[in-house]
């Protein structure tokens, strides 16, 4: 039908192609002032067995505890203990101090890749500290903050980062790739979005087995365009999979603004109503906020109530990995006018304001948290950092491809053995 | 077998006592076993449940095991195959089920990132045992998306194992193998086959698999391992490495020429069986790979290399290779397309000529 093309100046108007854009781009001016972001307190608690159809609101909204006054406010107000509002800070200062000290490992040469997580540490540490310890987390790349809520040792991370002869992985996998079974930390993939529907399957077969242990799994808001996404909620809303499919919507998915995942038009928690999930969107930097939601959601769940969808509304602070430099697609304001502040920062104002700790403590902390990680990381150099020979003996790179190695990786094995022993004559080939 | 009798399965038992199944219901019956024996296997994937199945391989499993056990799925092969690795990591072992192999593309990033290197990635924290059970192959007007065979991407891939079985003994056999096997499993069901072996003479009718030895399957469990190939027929004047439905072509071929060919259905495409492919190449001196799949690039060109890099001084003659076209699979022209008896025909004659 080519040739039956109008003539150009046929009176029909003529399509136009949008491409989102972001508001602002590098050396812009930034005013968020038409982000909504509500007041604290005003969102309702329904109740956890309520019918999805019937959180409109909560996901269009914003659900949050912390206020400018630096007090929690409001129904969703977890009501946690002083000293596990110091718990969280604790891990708070700790995902601080060892992102900052990796992220230079990395700079000195020490490993290949960091991701760091600034700005959205209450997404990981304080959802991760409403969950039970066995209940299994399927992480996205940038939760490191389990990891150290659960209280998985420092020394593993870093051996890990530095695919040393430490790391439980065998240096097979990129770093901050993790693995703890024993933490119920499923293995991230670099493989975006795949994560999402395993951990429905995961939750899936606890309830087959009549067991009472959830999953919940992690997802930036530019992953959620990837089909998995969408078989994720799919099969968690069909088999009613005791889940929790947490969206971290920092605005950024590399140097593509949160538009070009759809986010001009809607909310991601409002892509829960269209599944018949519980939606909830709440302020991804309040601490408390983002621990009562995910409480919410574990109830919820462990209730056969079924699975939720929640959107952490934040801002990824810093460039998207070690190999990333935002000064060339956004403006170096957005960090300081974003309307959500920093979690790290209103979770101690609101521990001050609770006269519960003060500007010396947190110095303090900081100092110590510093200290052990600097101590961690000495003690993983001693099982070396990439490069520098104290890796996985070669033979390592054979095992484990199948349960048994094949003939054909035998026969590959060797091959690899012959180039050691002409390389290096006289070492020992495997070692 | 004037005597038989229908089981209720189905099944016939003949005057031998022997109990006779097809395809399908070796495969029902492995599953049905499995499901028995151990309480962490899980069938799924769509149509399988209630219904029991498009080709009718889940019949009655639901009914008897569950509807936890054995459930329909939504129209999602990457959700499909994605649940099933969750479920894998918590424990289970689950058996999804792509309704045709021209389906499992939007399950591959799963099966390929994700099953194939979970083990490898985790260090063995995390292990994916599941067995993808799907139809593949043509020969039934099946068209382009109904027909094909996609084999060769899978053998690519480091993780993963590929399975195909021709034979209701060998299905259920390597079936419960590979449901055992804690490593992910691709299990090829020749649908061509799953009624009876299919000669390749298309204009001749196809005998049901009840009259042929291999349908003879024993009750209960028993398992045929992984990574070795199965003799077809003996022979002294070439080797012939295949499998799924193109062992019985090849067969029918050989039988009508009077060729005497050491016939080998490889069953197993990874793990190979090496060493019983080279000790009949090096005996006959002649190897001809049948597959239906596509040529280039496909696992004939893996074999043909193997062979060649080993068995190099016994060879007598070019290693050949009998394939579908580098085409998708045509409707109208199937039968121009299939790999059928004047292309295998004639490759053998070449072989001898040399």
């Amino acid at each position: 039908m080519a040739d039956k093309q109008p003539p150009a100046g046929d009176n029909r108007p003529k399509l136009a192609l949008h491409v989102p854009e972001p508001k602002y781009r590098p050396g812009d001016a930034v005013d968020y002032s038409d982000i909504d972001i509500g007041e604290p307190g005003s969102m309702s608690r329904p109740d956890e067995t309520c019918s999805p159809d019937t959180m409109r609101d909560h996901a269009y909204g914003l659900v949050r505890v912390l206020g400018d006054d630096d007090n929690a406010a409001g129904p969703w107000d977890p009501r946690l203990s002083p000293d596990t509002l110091r718990t969280m800070m604790r891990n708070f200062a700790m995902v601080r101090a060892f992102d900052e000290r990796m992220f230079r490992g990395q700079r000195q040469g020490k490993t290949s890749f960091y991701m760091k997580c600034t700005g959205e540490e209450a997404t990981s540490v304080a959802a991760a500290m409403a969950l039970a310890a066995d209940d299994m987390v399927f992480p996205s790349y940038r939760q490191q903050g389990i990891l150290i809520a659960r209280g998985y040792p420092l020394v593993e991370m870093i051996n890990q980062i530095y695919s040393n002869k430490g790391d439980k992985l065998k240096g097979r996998q990129l770093p901050i790739m993790y693995s703890s079974r024993e933490h119920s930390f499923f293995s991230i993939s670099g493989n975006l979005a795949t994560q999402t529907p395993q951990a429905v399957g995961w939750a899936m077969a606890s309830a087959i087995k009549g067991d009472s242990r959830i999953a919940a799994t992690w997802v930036g808001e530019g992953s959620t365009a990837e089909g998995d996404f969408h078989s994720a909620c799919t099969f968690a809303a069909v088999y009613n999979a005791p889940v929790i499919l947490n969206v971290i919507n920092n605005q950024w998915a590399i140097s593509s603004f949160s538009g070009f995942a759809g986010a001009e038009r809607t909310t991601f928690a409002a892509r829960a109503l269209g599944y018949g999930l519980a939606g909830l969107r709440v302020d991804g930097n309040d601490a408390l906020a983002c621990y009562a939601a995910q409480q919410w959601a574990a109830n919820r769940a462990r209730a056969n109530g079924g699975p939720t969808l929640i959107e952490y509304f934040t801002y990824r602070a810093e460039g998207h990995s070690t190999s990333d430099d935002p000064s060339g697609y956004r403006s170096a304001q957005e960090r300081e006018e974003w309307p959500l502040g920093d979690p790290v920062m209103r979770l101690k104002k609101h521990l001050i304001a609770l006269g519960e700790w003060d500007e010396e403590r947190q110095e303090a902390m900081d100092r110590e948290c510093a200290e052990l990680v600097k101590a961690a990381t000495k003690e993983a150099e001693k099982n070396g950092i990439l490069g520098h020979g104290l890796h996985h003996p070669f033979r390592t790179m054979f095992q484990d491809v199948y349960e048994d190695i094949p003939w054909h990786l035998e026969e590959q094995a060797a091959q690899a053995k012959h180039e050691r022993e002409v390389k290096w004559p006289g070492e020992e080939p495997w070692s | 077998m004037s005597t038989q009798v229908k089981n209720k399965k189905g099944a016939e038992t003949g005057a031998d006592g022997e109990r006779r199944l097809n395809m399908i219901e070796a495969i029902n019956d492995a599953l049905d076993i499995m499901l028995e024996r151990d309480p962490d296997v899980i069938v799924m994937g769509e149509d399988i449940g209630y219904f029991g199945g498009v080709f009718r391989c889940t019949a009655g499993l639901q009914e008897k095991h569950g509807k936890t056990r054995v459930f329909d799925t939504p129209i999602s092969e990457c959700g499909i195959i994605g649940v099933a690795v969750g479920m894998g990591a918590y424990g289970l072992r689950p058996v999804p089920e792509i309704q045709f192999a021209d389906y499992i593309y939007p399950g591959l990033d799963q099966l390929i990132s994700e099953a194939a290197r979970l083990r490898y990635r985790s260090a063995t924290e995390y292990i994916a045992p599941l067995t993808v059970r799907s139809p593949f192959g043509g020969g039934i007007f099946g068209g382009q998306t109904h027909s094909q065979s996609p084999e060769a991407i899978f053998t690519h891939v480091a993780g993963l194992k590929t399975v195909i079985p021709a034979t209701p003994y060998d299905a259920k056999g390597l079936l419960i193998s590979c449901i055992e096997d804690n490593d992910p499993v691709i299990f090829f069901e020749p649908k061509r086959i799953y009624n009876g072996p299919f000669s390749g003479f298309y204009d001749k009718p196809v005998e049901p698999w009840k009259r042929h030895a291999d349908s003879v399957v024993p009750e209960g469990h028993y398992s045929i391992p992984l990574g070795k190939a199965r003799t077809v027929t003996e022979g002294e004047q070439l080797t012939v490495l295949t499998y799924g439905t193109m062992v019985h072509v090849t067969e029918a071929v050989c039988r009508e020429q009077g060729i005497e060919a050491n016939i080998l259905d490889l069953r197993t495409l990874v793990p190979l069986d090496i060493e019983a492919i080279e000790e009949s190449v090096r005996k006959t001196g002649r190897c001809l790979i049948v597959h239906e799949a596509t040529r280039t690039s496909g696992f004939g060109a893996e074999l043909s290399a193997l062979v060649t890099e080993r068995c190099f001084y016994h060879l007598e003659a070019p290693v050949e290779r009998v394939t579908g076209f580098d085409t998708p699979y045509p409707h109208s022209l199937e039968w121009a397309y299939f790999p059928g008896p004047v292309r295998i025909g004639e490759a053998i004659d070449k072989i001898l000529k040399d």
